[in-house]
């Protein structure tokens, strides 16, 4: 051991630690250790007193290095290492010693606790050992930020960010920017028209100077860390020039193919040229290749003849792009969950079974039946609508476990909808129960129910089937205990949001993280609800987990915000606890040049050097060299193997 | 269980070093704290980097001073967040089982487990059947040092 003067400070944590610990016990036997000069008990280290109280002991024991025994160092870690500098020491001489939640939280028996505290504690005053001050490395920044995902969220957080001035690169996999909230029809709970409020948002982020929008698009590889990622985007072809095309409909109306419309959710038809939706941004028509008979004018070509500006190009190739950004946000969105899995509700197969979403395109204005309810299968005007809530929702044991948070509003907006469409048709709705928090939000239920008159029934539906033009609803009343036998012609899941397809490949290209469910990770539940894993990807909207557009809304402009912060700096400072090497052992043998997954060795004069701003201080090397001549500052193999001895102590 | 067994399990209790790498396990066992999932108190946590700054050596430095198992847990390969570290990981732990049975240490005292920062409960189960799996093999002695 090296001579230091490490103080050692342990903390109850009201009871949390307390409870389970023997926090005086603890403080007690670090007195001992060897190195140890100081230690004491807290009842909340990280409240002002309690780190004033450090500071104090810093400066009246002359302290050169201390071990805070707390929380996990994802909670405050920073906190007292920015305590321990304010007391003159170098913040990297502060370690952390997690004794809540791997240890007081986890256990019971008070005393194996409490040995158990001893040793984390204890490992920790051997790391503090031999800590070396360290100063972090400034890197610049790249003050230009990518946002994935084209949603009100992305949109949203594009136009926050690019009016504050930092430069925006928008990639958004569709032919059109807007996601889900275009197919909307009207929206809960005021029920203003979602096109007519988001429109204008996506005309400002196609005008914006600051912006470069990149449709069609998507993120294939992603390197480098905050401040300086680099990116590399894949743009599809689209065949049509968007400056050209004066989306005069000409093309679409000689082309020869005719394929279900994604955008109208299968209720309509497009062609293989077409533009996803009138107003749709950028304003252009998209040749669907997959679609089309072959781009080739022997084939057919009818389009290109005539295309009058000649915005029709069939040899478009894909390009790829490769950006430097200092930020990334995603905002992938979601994807309802597959009618398919859904059995016991017919999986799909029965006609005039529809998804919430499609039921947004009966509604809507621009949508397959210019905004008249009619049933899919004969246009009929259907009388009697039941809505399902909960589908796939809620249920651990054969779909998701988790609410999907918006689907009473959205049933009871559907309910509220059809009623003002047919009065004279009946609306049933079953739910398990109706979850309304948010402003006016409870209201607007009790007036769909009041003044509207949908019938509310409280159950599950058991199953559904075709019977004599209709469909059978078979359910249970909870509330009386009957069974409910429905003769409907019309039947609305509101199926549970999941993850956007790609959220998994996403995930994997930025190496964020996910969580049960699929949904992107943030960092801290409460306390980082923006932040990926990752220091510089911020998250945004559904991608994250379910919610309507006005807390989209809220996550974008935080997300933004966030962004906006990081990049006001000029440099940002990096983690110093970056390899380095001991030329006297290094041969040469190049071993971790290999190891290292950011290239981050090179061999100079036959000895391995590091880059320090490349070098994210993984230990690869490290555990790859045969000499111990390459490590990682204050995690160095004596460190780990007297940490080792402290736990077996 | 015979009266003599429960004897046995409840006298010795193994000592376990556990390697968590510090994106994806040490959070998950946080998780697992944050959710109050209770597991035995036999590992003692060392956060690292990544799973694959973990050498070879340190297995055998934990078995030296005394440890009967080594557990190292990092992200799902593909997962990492060093982009590859943790299948680096995954490469050695063919050599370090290899390694222990040539020296007479039964490999089943080292194991590798995968888990992600949201895989509280997983964490829970890794110690909970590693302990378990642990004491039928008794104290480890063939690497512990004499320090008497
Ligand atoms: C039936 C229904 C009715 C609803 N009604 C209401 C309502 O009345 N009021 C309300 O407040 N909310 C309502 N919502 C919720 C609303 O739709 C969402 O809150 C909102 O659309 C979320 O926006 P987003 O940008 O997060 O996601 P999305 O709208 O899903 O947008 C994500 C975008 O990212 C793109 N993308 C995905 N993956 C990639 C990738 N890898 N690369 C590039 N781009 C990608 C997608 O193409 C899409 O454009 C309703 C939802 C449903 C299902
Ligand atoms: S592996 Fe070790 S010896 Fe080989 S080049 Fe790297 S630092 Fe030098
Ligand atoms: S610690 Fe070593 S392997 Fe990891 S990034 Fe730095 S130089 Fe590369």
């Amino acid at each position: 051991m090296t001579k230091k003067r490490t103080g050692v400070f342990v903390c109850h944590c009201g009871n949390n630690i307390a409870a389970t610990v023997d926090v005086k016990k603890v403080a007690e036997v670090m007195a001992t250790e060897e190195g140890v000069v100081y230690s004491e008990d807290y009842v909340y280290m990280c409240s002002d007193p309690g780190q004033n109280a450090v500071i104090q002991s810093i400066k009246d024991n002359n302290l050169d290095s201390v071990v805070i025994s707390c929380c996990s160092p994802n909670l405050h870690e920073k906190t007292f290492r920015d305590n321990a500098k304010r007391a003159g020491l170098n913040s990297f001489t502060c370690e952390i010693a997690n004794i809540r939640e791997q240890c007081a939280w986890v256990h019971k028996d008070r005393n194996r606790a409490t040995e158990k505290a001893i040793k984390i504690s204890r490992s920790a005053v051997r790391r503090a050992g031999r800590d070396q001050p360290l100063e972090p490395i400034a890197v610049p920044v790249t003050r230009k930020v990518l946002v994935i995902g084209g949603g009100i969220a992305g949109i949203q957080a594009a136009l926050d960010i690019a009016n504050a001035g930092l430069e925006v690169i928008l990639v958004e996999k569709q032919a059109t920017i807007g996601g889900h909230m275009l197919q909307l029809s009207e929206t809960f709970p005021t029920l203003d028209c979602s096109q007519c409020i988001l429109s204008p948002k996506m005309v400002d982020v196609s005008r914006h100077p600051k912006i470069k929008l990149m449709t069609y698009s998507e993120v294939k590889e992603v390197s480098g860390s905050v401040g300086n990622f680099r990116v590399n985007i894949l743009q599809k072809p689209t065949f049509v020039d968007a400056e050209l095309c004066k989306i005069c409909d000409d093309c679409a109306a000689v082309c020869p193919v005719v394929v279900p419309n994604e955008f109208d959710l299968g209720l309509t038809a497009r062609r293989a040229i077409h533009i996803p939706f009138a107003q749709a941004i950028p304003a252009s028509y998209t040749l669907d290749e997959s679609a089309c008979l072959g781009l080739n004018p022997i084939r057919c070509g009818k389009c290109k003849d005539v295309c009058e500006v000649g915005a029709i190009n069939y040899d478009m190739r894909p390009q790829t792009l490769i950006e430097d950004v200092g930020a990334i946000v995603v905002a992938t969105g979601y994807d309802l969950y597959g009618q398919e899995h859904m059995n016991e509700l017919g999986g799909g197969q029965i006609d005039d079974v529809l998804d919430g979403l499609q039921f947004e395109r009966l509604c809507s204005a621009s949508g397959a039946t210019q905004g008249h309810v009619l049933r899919p299968s004969d246009r009929t005007v259907p009388k009697e609508v039941v809505f399902i809530q909960c589908v796939g929702s809620r249920d651990p044991a054969n779909h998701c476990a988790y609410c999907s948070k918006i689907c009473c509003m959205y049933t009871a907006k559907h309910a509220s909808l059809y009623k003002h469409h047919v009065p004279d048709g009946r609306a049933y709705v079953f739910y398990i129960d109706i979850r309304s928090g948010g402003k006016g939000y409870e209201e607007f239920v009790q007036r769909i129910m009041e003044e509207d008159e949908a019938i509310y029934l409280r159950g599950r539906v058991s199953k559904l089937y075709r019977k004599d033009g209709k469909i059978r609803v078979l359910g249970t009343d909870t509330l009386t205990g009957q069974n409910v036998e429905i003769d409907a012609d019309m039947v609305v899941l509101a199926l549970a949001m999941e993850p956007s397809k790609g959220t998994a490949e996403i995930a994997k290209t930025l190496k964020i993280g996910r969580d049960k469910d699929g949904f992107l990770a943030e960092a801290h539940p409460k306390l980082k609800p923006v932040e990926s894993v990752t220091a510089g990807i911020f998250l945004a909207g559904c991608a994250q987990g379910p919610k309507d557009i006005p807390e989209t809304v809220a996550q974008a402009g935080a997300a933004a915000a966030k962004v906006i912060g990081l990049l006001s700096q000029n440099t940002l400072s990096h983690a110093p606890t970056v390899a380095f090497v001991r030329n006297s052992h290094c041969t040469g043998c190049e071993m971790c040049v290999s190891a290292c997954p950011y290239n981050a060795i090179s061999l100079e004069n036959g000895k391995a050097v590091v880059n320090e701003v490349l070098c994210e201080g993984c230990g690869s090397c490290s555990a790859t060299c045969l000499r111990a001549a390459i490590e990682v500052k204050n995690a160095t193999a004596m460190q780990i193997h007297e940490m080792i001895e402290a736990c077996l102590a | 269980m015979s009266e003599q067994q429960a004897e046995v399990t409840t006298d010795y209790e193994p000592r376990i070093v556990a390697f968590l790498c510090k994106w994806c396990s040490s959070a998950g066992s946080d998780l697992a704290g944050v959710s109050r999932i209770q597991y035995p108190s036999n590992a003692t946590p060392i956060t690292v980097p990544c799973s694959g700054s973990v050498s070879p050596m340190y297995i055998l430095s934990a078995l030296n001073k005394g440890a009967d198992g080594v557990l190292v847990s990092g992200c799902h390969i593909g997962d990492c967040h060093y982009i590859e570290g943790n299948f680096l990981a995954r490469r050695k732990i063919h050599l370090v089982k290899e390694l222990l049975g040539f020296v007479g240490v039964e490999p089943d005292r080292f194991r590798m487990s995968w888990v992600s920062a949201a895989e509280g409960a997983k964490y829970s189960q890794v110690i909970k059947d590693f302990v378990e799996d642990l004491r039928p093999l008794g104290p480890q002695k063939k690497l512990k040092a004499d320090r008497s």
